[in-house]
């Protein structure tokens, strides 16, 4: 009788871990720093710095081209939110079309999984509200493919298409990045060295030179990311809880079985 | 799925990862001390600047309020210059009312109230000589190291044409020194508008329709402050070749370089064995182009054996047009002995020397006729070679429900044998 209270007690156990397990993996909004920027780059080199959590909030005009960028880990999910304040309705000639574009460190389009990544206000429009959710940033990917990996990521805010004669009107821009962690995938890869570019003037090297020089990575570079979306548990995946309950629940079912064969007629004169 | 052997590794890799958390997370290196931020502010001081129509204020009145704010507000260590056109000459002459343009403060520290002094005395006058004017404060903002801003302020057309204003504008981009000018229009003029935004167009700058006085001091403010936030050391200057043999090498970096339409530019980046090529290339489109285009690059072997491609294409307004590719070398992530890709480059001679990449920048850009193409549109390459990244092995721990299932049915079935098998032996044991 004994045996059989602990064996319930630590499948019960097992399935607290296990229920734990995935709970802890499904992940929390990042703590958001607070603070607001107030600038926009007007390049890929001169892209403003933003920290998911941040809001970054400028007035512009409507033919700027605004940069922001970020860094983004492993597992980490971001989402993009933008408002935009138009210019008064009496100023404009017609309808323009607005656009938020996501670029990796490499400046390769990312796509957006979800949100209204273009959006067409009419004349009449005071405002326009623009979203991109970004995909899960894996933590490998073949050096072939364009899979979203650690590193900088940029984003673009622009008019793609407005009358010409409502180019250099006064906008505000609001924008937000929220990022939510997770398990990054494939477990237990990584990249060796985030996808953010160098940002220092680079040399050109004579013809003997170039097998001399071992090409060290350029020491600045634009925003890294931290090394694991999550700090403490990302390595200790949740691989590591289900196999260890899989063993205990295997070991119950062991000591089960056993006494199954050693005393056939209590089990099942009990299951009566 | 469980690999036992393994758990050890396992474990230890856990308290390595662990012992890293304690480490700072990686930030990028702090820059090197470099040459302030240049500004240079244009003001149009031409007689049209007297017309009252922005809140009831004269245009010029409410640039030296605007200017005045900003000099109030300026970032420590921003070096400033302010140069006017149209300011001296009431005249008819148009060869002496083109020469009229002069620097009021030189771009250096700014004595402020002498900066102030000098704006509140101009009186609006004469030409209007955009173009000169942009040459001769390129001229002051001179050449170095860092990004050069020009804000230019008017609120008429050049009419001292020829030079064009949006030539020399695209003349003073094509130069080498990283040069942008951000145009402010004091009026809705539509011809104004069309050369002012040519002009901000063609280096990269932004334009601004002036309708208030608080726009155009929080605009100038904006624009000065994004000098000191975000300047940053000039891209190099790079000469693509014709072809991968006598292209340039490079080592990592930003690059600068023009490309006309058409036109196909290679470069070399020496890779060696286990390590990562990163490469991405951005065109700008400072030109009336039309709506559809496309931009591609290419990594090849030495023998013109294309190893990954990069591209984007798009259609519509834009300012850029960009793409990158990552390459490494497969058989130097197998760690089997790297055998060198047959290069023709004379560089890449060496057995256990670097592999040769070639990249070729290509476009499909194409414009109305009527417009230049000459020079090329400008093209952004950043180079840089990191250590390569080996493929995953499969995971050695499993996860889900079936894992569950499936070790619980292993467990009881090893339980019951184990049972069957001690009574079986029992029973034999009686026996004997």
């Amino acid at each position: 009788m004994r045996a059989k209270r602990v064996a319930a007690l630590s499948a019960a156990g097992a399935v607290l871990l296990l229920t734990a397990g995935p709970a802890a993996a499904d992940g929390s909004p990042s703590p958001s720093p607070s603070g607001t920027v107030s600038t926009a780059g007007s390049s890929f080199l001169t892209a403003t710095t933003v920290r998911p959590g941040q809001t970054a909030k400028l007035s512009g005009s409507t033919g700027d081209y605004l940069y922001w960028s970020f860094a983004a880990a492993a597992g980490q999910t971001d989402r993009v939110e933008v408002t935009l304040t138009l210019p008064p309705a009496s100023s404009r000639h017609g309808s323009a079309t607005w656009t938020v574009e996501a670029f990796d460190g490499l400046r390769r389009r990312q796509a957006c999984t979800a949100g209204a990544q273009t959006v067409t206000a009419a004349t009449g429009d005071t405002t326009v509200s623009l979203g991109c959710a970004l995909r899960q940033v894996r933590s490998w990917a073949e050096s072939w493919s364009g899979d979203p990996l650690p590193g900088t990521y940029y984003l673009r805010l622009s008019a793609t298409d407005l009358p010409e004669q409502d180019l250099g009107l006064p906008i505000q821009a609001e924008l937000r990045i929220s990022a939510r962690n997770g398990d990054a995938q494939p477990d237990g890869a990584s990249l060796k060295a985030p996808l953010s570019p160098p940002v220092n003037p680079g040399s050109t090297l004579a013809p003997d030179d170039a097998a001399a020089s071992a090409a060290p990575s350029a020491a600045a570079s634009a925003p890294r990311p931290v090394e694991r979306a999550k700090g403490w548990f990302a390595s200790l995946s949740t691989r590591w809880l289900w196999t260890v309950g899989g063993g205990v629940l295997a070991a119950v079912a062991g000591v089960a079985g056993y006494r199954l064969t050693r005393h056939p007629r209590r089990w099942f004169s009990a299951a009566r | 799925m469980i690999n036992r052997r393994r758990s050890a590794v396992g474990l230890l890799s856990v308290l390595a990862a662990l012992n890293m958390f304690g480490a700072p997370p990686a930030v990028a290196d702090e820059p090197k001390s470099k040459e302030p931020p240049k500004v240079e502010l244009v003001l149009d001081d031409s007689g049209s600047m007297r017309t009252a129509d922005i809140e009831g204020h004269s245009r010029i009145s409410v640039a030296q309020q605007s200017f005045d704010e900003v000099v109030d507000a300026l970032p420590e260590q921003t070096q400033l210059g302010i140069r006017v056109l149209g300011s001296t000459y009431p005249g008819d002459d148009k060869t002496v009312g083109c020469r009229d343009t002069q620097q009021i403060s030189p771009v250096g520290p700014v004595d402020k109230t002498e900066a102030k002094t000098a704006i509140a005395t101009l009186r609006p006058t004469g030409w209007t000589p955009i173009g000169l004017a942009l040459r001769d404060a390129a001229k002051d903002l001179g050449t170095g190291d860092t990004t050069r801003r020009i804000v230019l302020i008017t609120d008429g057309e050049d009419d001292c044409a020829p030079p064009d204003p949006c030539d020399v504008a695209r003349e003073l981009a094509a130069q080498g020194t990283h040069l942008v000018v951000d145009t402010l229009g004091l009026t809705l003029d539509d011809k104004v508008r069309r050369q002012l935004t040519c002009i901000a167009s063609a280096t990269g700058g932004t334009y601004t329709a002036v309708q208030s006085q608080n726009q155009l001091t929080g605009r100038l403010n904006q624009l000065v402050d994004r000098a000191n936030d975000t300047y940053q050391e000039t891209p190099s200057q790079v000469s693509g070749a014709d072809g991968c043999a006598a292209a340039p090498i490079l080592a990592p970096g930003v690059y600068t370089d023009r490309e006309r339409f058409a036109e196909h530019r290679w470069y070399r980046v020496p890779v060696r064995p286990g390590q990562e090529l990163r490469a991405s290339v951005s065109m700008s489109l400072d030109r009336a182009l039309n709506p559809d285009y496309g931009l591609l690059l290419r990594a090849t072997a030495g023998d013109g054996r294309e190893l990954v491609r990069g591209t984007d294409a798009g259609s519509g307004r834009t300012d850029v047009v960009s793409t990158g590719l990552r390459w490494s070398d497969p058989q130097a992530a197998d760690e089997a002995t790297p055998t060198p890709m047959p290069t023709p480059a004379p560089s890449a001679s060496a057995a256990s020397g670097p592999n040769t990449v070639c990249l070729v920048v290509s476009n499909s850009f194409s414009a109305p006729a009527g417009v230049q193409t000459t020079p090329g549109m400008p093209l952004e390459l950043t180079v840089d070679v990191v250590p390569s990244s080996a493929a995953p092995h499969g995971p050695d721990l499993g996860r889900g429900w079936a894992l569950l299932a499936v070790l619980t049915v292993a467990g009881l079935l090893a339980g019951l044998v184990t049972g069957w098998l001690a009574r079986w032996r029992i029973a034999v044991w009686k026996e004997n």
